[in-house]
Order: structure tokens, then C-alpha cells, then sequence
């Protein structure tokens, strides 16, 4: 069956609870906002499965460079949104008693379902379609429309809604008897009152009808009347009757899953509109399962953009590059100083690549990870210091145990707790078992011999004013380490560094 | 139906945008004072009046449409003031009846046709007094009127109104007629009147089904007339607009109306005071007419019991006239009467003169010195300049302006300076002004261009026994007579007069 997420259908394996990175990486939050107000589509677990291979990638970013064209993007928003309309028709069905009404409601359904399809049909003529995804449905969809089920259920649907149409009754009510007749053509009260009234008319006209309440469901004595009006039009009622009972498979699957699938797209879209309106760029990147030599300029925290972004704040965008034999940022400076939102930043753009999804940021080259591992502080009161500092050693232990080389490992503030000699010899220990492992692994910490251990680490920095050290950038960049210059940057502006409070004490 | 008795083809908008000078006119030529004499306590005369004063009228042709109507009025004071009484007894019968439209269409219903009930016995009124005055009536406004009460409202539209409001009873029962919408609703109810059926034909008709609710189906009956809810709603809509319609035709007649009782009410206060009044001859607004005998200040001899100064002015041919002399000598009171009379005419009422010519302008401006900021010495000529600022962005050619004491709160040499480039640019774009000051400087250098467009008026003492101050033509003086007055009120002589006293009063 045509999928518009996978080209092939052994990759669809359901999985329905978060992977465990997604709290550290905050892409729980970007989900929980991706799927609200789509929950009728249950997308969470399409986020939750990332490709594996680089050709499944490459059909999702073909499929996205379509619908960027605005033509196909409203189509498909259209087709969409007649598709929800269709389920509320059916939604309601469930809740009505009365068969005529049902029975009424369902051909609604159909016709709306029948207008969707073809909609669509003549939708997808106009773009130019590049991708397999689109072209392969486009296909489907005008085959589907010529097949003969489709035909004979349009043709059948628009008979009995225009014989529906057509009936006209009229009530007469005089104390508790009520009658139901054709109506035959009796002059309408409020034409004539208009008519004896107009010359009066100054001016504009009030609206004075009163919106009087209207439930989808019918009461007893409404329910009498539409029976005596169906005695009144027999033929009618008995068709419409038979076309409920001869339809009720009018859904073709493919279509449905379309209509579900092509939602993971559109709420990613949705979702970066606002962001892409302030500037902030987003890329396809170019993935790769080999080289683990990866890059991306002007990127960021998506979920964290987007906060700001819906709170009026600006973005800080960063870069990083990773050439042979680089594979490991070791990232340290001033705390606050947008460490950890970098290291987020890292995990989140490998994870958006392998779903095949536009990345925050602009020449981004991404690595295809087999899995990846996060490390951050945890919330969990432990009491002792030595409890925390081993309780990180345990599961930076076991992250180690089952990373390969083809993972991707954030840890984040991994033994900011314990002392900088243990730090250190920890440390060492741990990045030069990810060296030896050969894995991309952003590390942020305190401790800035960790960057100098080799050729496969590179030193960041969080930066600050120069002036006012006080006030962070949110700037991460790629220089050596050097703890002490932020030091020294407060100091002067306390008048404490040594030249300056040499002058200033006097002997 | 219209009234027409403001304009000739169309209503009066008492909704009307006011000019952006309006607010600075009823200050500067005391509106107020005018038009509470016109009011008499009644608050929509005030509005009225306040309106048709503001915004003028441009054409002398409608000059002379009011002026028609007006004099018919004078003459036919009490059958006016009968039209303006039944029109507020109409509006507030109608208030009598209480019901909210808004609620159910029922109540609304019964509501309207009760108001309509009170409404028809005031249009037969209406119809009655017709027929008893018309014929006393000659002005094109009040013909047009009386013809247009005598064709509409004839036996006839008695007969057919009365109709409706009997069958909206329902005596017989109701008729409607529906469709069936979505889910095999009712729908589209309207309320039919039914066919005229003879006793025979109605105790033989068998068409269509019944049902009967039975006594104790106290939900059916609820059902039933929630449906009678749905019927009525379309037919309730519309009585409740012809309300409207009916309400509204009142409304702009006693609007209308009120205007010339408005002006009955100042003209009968006027003769009290043994004043004398004439309708003006308005011409075309290139023109440069101003001509008047007996011209008074309309507001300030509505304030005191004694006769004020009258006085003539021949300024015909003239786009530039500067007023000059004594202080206390009446300027300000002769100016104010120049732009009373101005306003008077261009809303269609008569003047206080005997006599006056004046073409129309197609907006009056104000340009006064403002007392009241003084104790804002600094800020007082920004204040000058910032109005006169406004002024030039609404003023254009064919308008006149009215100049009090303006920028004499800088030095004279300054001032001057200022009102010069003001005055000059402002006559080359075919604006006319009247500018009163006590700057010698200013009137002088204009005096000696001895441009034949301008003239020069002078405030000064009458002869021993005749009226205290005169406005005649005469040439700027070097010397106010700011002495005298010194003199007059201190009882004592200015010890030396300086040449220049710039300094002296700004501070």
C-alpha cells in the first residue's frame, strides 16, 4: 500500500513510548507541540521511529521539497481539513438515535468524502510534482477516481441528496394538533411585512432574528414529523435507505493513510512556519550512514526557539563543523552561558535528520546514528554527593556499554558535582574511551584539559561580553579552552584583578 | 419616507463627521450661549442645532431650501412645534411597550406588534394634521413633505396594515414551511399566510398526515413550540425592523423638525429682546462678499439684558480684512459676530442684522489667542504655532479664517514676523482672513503694500454721547489705546512708554 512516509512498508514498526533521550533532548516537548490539536491522527509514533537508511531520508525530503510549493501545500490542507469534516459527520452519527437522521448524516459523510477525493484528484494535476511520494499517490488517486466503486458512489450519493433537496413540506399547528402537508406555495408573512414596512426605512437594517438553539438530535415530535414527511415523499426515503445499507466500506485505505501520514509533514511545517518568519533558517541536510564528518551554521534549540520565538525573544544561533579526525565538541566556559542548550542543540539536529525532516540551521551535513544516548543531570534527590557521582558513573557506564561507533552521545554536565581531580581523571578516562570508540559525542563540562586530548577533540566555549562580563551571549564557539579568561573579565569589572588592586590598596 | 426638510435629497446626518475645527469654533465664537437659547432645555434640539451650525452648507441654493422652510415655519410656528411633539409622543409611546427582541421570536412577536398598534394611531395623526395645514404651507421642503404623508400614508395602507397586525394573532392557527437540511432537520421554516379556504372545503381536506399531542406530553409540547419558535423567528425579524423602520421615520422627523423649532425657540428670544433679525443673501463661495448693517454678536446679546453695539461693514472685493484700535473697543465682540453670522447663514437660519451679504466659504477656522494657558508662559507660542499647524493641515482655498490677538505671545517683531509669512501665504491660496490685532507692526507693513484686496478697520471711541466704540475703516496706528484703558481702570497715567515693550510682555 502507498505510504507518502515510507517508500518501504517493512520500515513501519509502531512504536508507541518515547525513546529515552527525549526528555534530555527536549524533543518530548517538540512532539507534545507537533501533535497537539492533531490527536485525532495519533502522530506520536511517527515521531518516535527514525530511519535507518539514507534513501528512506531522501524520500521524505523529496516529498517535503513538493509540498513547499504553496499550490500542493493547500491542497493537501484541504483535502485534510474535508477529511476531519468526514469524521465529525461520523462522530456524530454515533451519537443519533433516530435511522432517518443517521441514515442522512452517513450519505453527508460520503458526499463530503466523495468531493475530498476528487478534490484532490484535480489538486495534485496543476504542481509540479517531483517526488516519488506525491507522484505515486497522484497516480493512485486518479485511478482511484475512475474506478468503478468510486464512480457509482458518487453518482448514487448525488441522486439521493438531490431527491432529499427537493422535499418540501408545510406544518400547520393550531393548538395541540399538528398536520403535514406538501407545501403549496403559500405567501411568505415576513415578505409581506417587509414589503408594507419598507417605505418607513431610513436606514440601516437590524438583524433581529434570534439564534434560537439547534441540536444535531431530533426531540419526539420533530422525530413525528420527518416520519409523516417521509409518507409524504416514500420513494425517496426508501432510497436513501438502501444506499446506507449498500455503502457503509466507502473509505479506501490508501486514502486514509494518506490522510494521516502526510499530518507528520504538515505539523512539522506548522510548526516552523512561525520560527522561518523570524529569519531563522532551516535546511535539508545531507545525511550520511559513513562519514562522521558533520557541520551546520546557524543552527539552534528548536524547542527553545520556539518559546522565544511565541514570547517575542530573539534566537542565538551557533555553528559547529566536525572534520576528520574530529569527533568529539568538548564544550566549557561561563555557566548560563548556553552550554547545554548547544549540546541539545547537537542531539536534537540528528535526531530531526533521521526522520527526515528540515533541520534548524543552514549547510547542515548530518550523521545517520544507529542510536543515540543522552547523559544529564538528573532531577532525583540523591543525598550524598558521592551517591550522585556514582550514580552518573552507572549509567555513563552503561551508555558506554551499549553505544557503537556509529552512536551519537550527549553528555551533558557529566560530573559537575564531584571535585575537578575526580572530574578530571574520571574524565580523561571516559572521553578517551569515546575516542576509542570513534562515536560523535558532544561533552560539556567544567573541566578544560578534557579538550585537549587528542586530535579528535575540539574545544567550544560559551561566551560573554567582553565589557560586561556579566551578560551572556548564548554564543557557543570553537576556541581553545581557557577558564580563566572569563575570570578575569569579572574580576576587572570588580576592580580585583591584580594590577587594579594593587593600585587601589594602598600599602 | 423622508423628511427632506434639511436638504433637498437626503437626510440630515445628525451622525455627521464634525469639522477638525469644531471644537475650537464653539469655543472661540461661544457656540454654547446660541445654542442653549435654541435648545430650551430640550437636549436633541441642542444636538441638532450643534450639528447644522458645524457643519455648513455650501451651495446657496440649499441655503435657500432651509431658509424656505424656515419661514414657513415662522409663520406656522404652532402647527411646527405640533409635528415635533407628536413625533417625541410616538417615541415615547413606543418606550412604554416592554420585551426584549432578542430572546424569543414569540416575545418579539407580540412586543412589535403592540408597538406597531401605538404607531399606527400616531401616523393617523400625522395624516390628520395634514390634511387640516398643508395647504398653509409654501416652501418646496414642507410641500414635498405634506404630498408625500398624503400618498403614503392613505386609507388604504391603513386597511392593509391593520390586516397584518389581526392575522399576526393567530386566531387560525400558523402555517409554515420547511425543508429538510443536514441530518433531516427541519429547516428554512417561514411563516406562510394561509389561503383564503371556504368552511366546506376545510372540513374536506385530507392531504397530508397529522398527529395529535397528547394532554399530559408536557415535552411535546415543549417540542412544539420550540418549532413555533423556529417559525416565527423569520416573521418576528421583520416586525421587529418594520418597528425600526416606523421608529427610525420618527426620529429623523422630530430631528428634522427640531432644527427650525430650534430656531423658533432664538427667534422668539431675539423679538423679546427687541432684536432684529434677517435671512442673509449667501453667494457662491469665490466671491468675496461681506457686506452687513446692524451686525450683532448673536451669543453675547443673548447673555445680557442691555442692547450691544451693532455694526456695519462694507467688505466686499476684500480677501484680507485687518482690525486694529482701542483695547476694549470691541474687536474681538465685532469679529465673533462675523463668524456667528457666517455659521447662521451656512446652516439656512437668519442673522443677527439687518441686512447682510456674504458668500459662503467652504470651512471657517478660528485662530484665537487662548487665555486660559498662561500659566504656561514657556510653551505658549509653541502652542500658537502647534494650532495654527492644525489649521493648515484642514484649511484650503475658499476658507475663511478668523485671526484674534494671534501670536501675540511672542515679542512684536516676532509675531509680526510670524503672522506675516502666515497671513501672506495663506491669502495666495485663495483664503480669506479677518486678523484683529494690536500689532502695529503688522497691520502697518500690510497697510503700506497697499494692496487693494485688503481692509483696514479701526476700533475707536464714538463722539461725546453716541454708541462708547465704533468699528470704522481707518489705518493702523502706531498707538492702542492701551493708555486709556491703563489709565481708566489704574486711575492713573503710564509713567513713560517705551518704543518697544517686546520683553516687557512676554514676561
Amino acid at each position: 500500500m502507498h505510504s507518502i512516509l515510507f517508500d518501504r512498508d517493512d520500515g513501519v514498526n509502531a512504536r508507541r513510548e518515547e525513546p529515552g533521550f527525549f526528555a534530555d533532548l527536549h524533543l518530548d516537548q517538540i512532539v507534545h507541540s507537533l501533535t497537539a490539536g492533531r490527536e485525532e491522527y495519533d502522530l506520536a509514533p511517527l515521531f518516535y521511529q527514525p530511519l535507518h537508511d539514507v534513501e528512506s531520508v531522501h524520500y521524505r525530503h523529496h516529498v517535503l521539497s513538493d509540498l513547499e510549493q504553496e499550490p500542493l501545500l493547500a491542497a493537501v490542507r484541504e483535502f485534510a481539513r474535508g477529511m476531519q469534516r468526514a469524521r465529525k459527520h461520523l462522530e456524530l452519527i454515533e451519537s443519533l438515535h433516530h435511522a432517518r437522521q443517521r441514515q442522512r448524516w452517513f450519505i453527508e459523510t460520503v458526499a463530503v468524502y466523495c468531493d475530498v477525493v476528487r478534490g484532490l484528484r484535480d489538486r495534485l494535476r496543476a504542481p509540479k510534482l517531483r517526488s516519488q511520494g506525491f507522484l505515486m499517490l497522484r497516480d493512485y488517486v486518479s485511478h482511484y477516481v475512475q474506478t468503478d466503486v468510486f464512480t457509482r458512489l458518487l453518482q448514487e450519493t448525488r441522486e439521493v441528496l438531490n431527491d432529499l433537496a427537493a422535499v418540501r413540506y408545510a406544518i400547520q399547528i393550531k393548538g395541540n394538533r399538528v398536520r403535514v402537508t406538501r407545501y403549496e406555495g403559500e405567501p411568505d408573512m415576513s415578505e409581506e411585512i417587509q414589503a408594507a414596512f419598507e417605505r418607513f426605512r431610513q436606514g440601516e437594517v437590524t438583524d433581529y432574528r434570534v439564534k434560537l438553539r439547534e441540536w444535531a438530535d431530533m426531540n419526539h415530535v420533530e422525530a413525528r414529523i420527518l416520519d409523516l414527511v417521509a409518507q409524504l415523499y416514500p420513494e425517496t426515503f426508501a432510497k436513501l435507505e438502501h444506499y446506507c445499507a449498500r455503502n457503509d466500506q466507502y473509505l479506501d485505505p490508501t486514502i486514509g493513510r494518506f490522510d494521516r501520514e502526510v499530518q507528520f509533514y504538515l505539523a512539522y511545517l506548522d510548526y516552523i512556519e512561525p520560527l522561518k518568519a523570524k529569519s531563522l533558517e532551516f535546511s535539508h541536510p545531507r545525511v550520511s550512514a559513513r562519514s562522521k564528518e558533520v557541520r551546520a551554521t546557524a543552527t539552534f534549540d528548536l524547542a527553545l526557539a520556539a518559546k522565544l520565538a511565541s514570547e517575542g525573544e530573539a534566537v542565538v544561533c551557533n555553528d559547529f563543523h566536525l572534520d576528520d579526525p574530529e569527533r568529539v565538541l568538548v564544550v566549557s566556559g561561563p555557566n548560563n552561558g548556553g552550554k547545554t542548550t548547544f549540546a541539545r542543540t547537537f542531539g536534537q539536529l540528528h535526531y530531526l535528520a533521521s526522520l527526515g525532516l528540515p533541520v534548524p540551521g543552514a549547510d547542515a551535513r548530518l550523521f545517520m546514528p544507529d542510536r543515540i544516548f543522552t547523559h544529564f543531570e538528573r532531577e532525583e534527590d540523591i543525598q550524598t554527593l558521592r551517591g550522585k557521582f556514582e550514580d552518573e558513573l552507572f549509567r555513563i557506564h552503561e551508555i558506554l556499554e551499549r553505544a557503537t561507533g556509529d552512536s551519537v552521545l550527549i553528555l551533558n554536565e557529566s560530573f559537575g558535582s564531584t571535585t575537578l581531580r575526580d572530574a578530571l581523571a574520571v574524565g580523561t578516562e571516559v572521553v578517551r574511551e569515546i575516542i576509542d570508540l570513534d562515536v560523535l559525542c558532544v561533552f560539556v563540562t567544567f573541566v578544560d584539559e578534557l579538550s585537549k586530548l587528542g586530535p579528535s577533540t575540539v574545544s567550544m566555549m560559551s561566551m560573554v561580553v567582553p565589557e560586561d562580563p556579566a551578560v551572556r551571549t548564548y554564543k557557543v564557539v570553537r576556541k581553545p579552552a581557557d577558564g580563566l579568561a572569563y575570570a578575569a573579565a569579572i574580576a576587572e569589572k570588580y576592580g580585583l584583578t591584580y594590577e587594579t588592586l594593587r593600585r587601589r590598596v594602598a600599602r | 419616507m423622508k423628511a427632506f426638510l434639511m436638504h433637498a435629497d437626503r437626510d440630515f446626518a445628525l451622525e455627521a463627521n464634525l469639522p477638525a475645527q469644531a471644537r475650537a469654533l464653539t469655543q472661540d465664537l461661544e457656540l454654547e450661549r446660541l445654542l442653549r437659547t435654541m435648545a430650551s432645555g430640550d437636549d436633541l434640539i441642542f444636538d441638532v442645532a450643534y450639528r447644522a451650525l458645524l457643519v455648513s452648507l455650501r451651495d446657496p441654493e440649499a441655503i435657500v431650501y432651509r431658509q424656505q422652510v424656515l419661514t414657513d415655519s415662522l409663520d406656522r410656528a404652532a402647527v411646527v412645534r405640533e409635528l415635533y411633539e407628536l413625533a417625541g409622543e410616538a417615541l415615547s409611546a413606543e418606550r412604554t411597550v416592554w420585551g426584549s427582541l432578542r430572546h424569543s421570536p414569540r416575545t418579539s412577536l407580540s412586543t412589535s406588534v403592540q408597538k406597531l398598534g401605538l404607531f399606527l394611531g400616531f401616523l393617523r395623526r400625522l395624516r390628520e394634521l395634514t390634511d387640516a395645514h398643508a395647504p398653509d404651507f409654501n416652501s418646496p421642503g414642507f410641500t414635498r413633505f405634506f404630498e408625500m404623508l398624503r400618498t403614503e400614508l392613505d386609507e388604504d395602507y391603513f386597511e392593509l396594515v391593520a390586516g397584518y397586525l389581526e392575522t399576526l394573532k393567530f386566531k387560525n392557527g400558523m402555517l409554515m414551511s420547511a425543508r429538510l437540511s443536514t441530518g433531516n432537520k427541519g429547516h428554512d421554516y417561514t411563516l406562510r399566510r394561509p389561503r383564503e379556504q371556504g368552511l366546506l372545503e376545510r372540513m374536506f381536506d385530507r392531504s397530508g398526515y397529522s398527529f395529535t399531542i397528547p394532554d399530559r406530553d408536557e415535552s411535546g409540547f415543549r417540542a412544539l413550540s420550540d418549532l413555533e419558535e423556529k417559525g416565527l423567528n423569520l416573521v418576528a425579524n421583520a416586525l421587529a425592523q418594520a418597528v425600526d423602520h416606523v421608529h427610525s421615520f420618527f426620529v429623523m422627523l422630530r430631528v428634522e423638525i427640531g432644527f427650525y423649532v430650534g430656531c423658533l425657540n432664538l427667534s422668539e428670544r431675539l423679538a423679546e429682546l427687541g432684536e432684529k433679525t434677517a435671512f442673509p443673501v449667501a453667494s457662491g463661495p469665490g466671491d468675496l462678499v461681506l457686506s452687513a448693517r446692524g451686525l450683532y454678536d448673536v451669543s453675547l446679546r443673548l447673555t445680557t439684558t442691555e442692547q450691544v453695539v451693532s455694526n456695519d461693514i462694507d467688505a466686499d472685493g476684500k480677501s484680507l480684512v485687518m482690525i486694529t484700535g482701542a483695547n476694549q473697543g470691541g474687536k474681538s465682540t465685532f469679529l465673533r459676530s462675523i463668524g456667528l453670522a457666517q455659521l447662521m447663514t451656512q446652516c439656512g437660519m437668519f442673522v443677527g442684522a439687518q441686512s447682510l451679504r456674504v458668500n459662503v466659504c467652504e470651512g471657517l477656522f478660528t485662530h484665537y489667542k487662548r487665555e486660559e494657558d498662561e500659566s504656561m508662559e514657556s510653551g505658549k507660542l509653541d502652542e500658537e504655532l502647534a494650532r495654527m499647524s492644525e489649521i493648515a493641515d484642514h484649511i484650503a482655498s475658499d476658507c475663511l479664517l478668523l485671526c484674534n490677538e494671534s501670536f501675540a505671545s511672542t515679542n512684536e517683531r516676532e509675531g509680526s514676523q510670524i503672522a506675516r509669512q502666515v497671513v501672506t501665504a495663506l491669502l495666495e491660496a485663495g483664503v480669506k482672513v479677518l486678523f484683529v490685532t494690536h500689532m502695529f507692526d503688522l497691520a502697518s507693513s500690510f497697510f503700506r503694500q497697499g494692496v487693494g484686496s485688503t481692509l483696514f478697520l479701526r476700533a475707536e471711541r464714538g463722539t461725546e454721547g453716541a454708541r462708547p466704540y465704533v468699528i470704522a475703516e481707518g489705518e493702523p496706528l502706531p498707538t492702542s489705546y492701551g493708555e486709556d484703558s491703563y489709565r481708566r481702570i489704574f486711575g492713573r497715567d503710564i509713567s513713560s512708554t517705551p518704543a518697544v515693550m517686546p520683553d516687557i510682555r512676554r514676561s
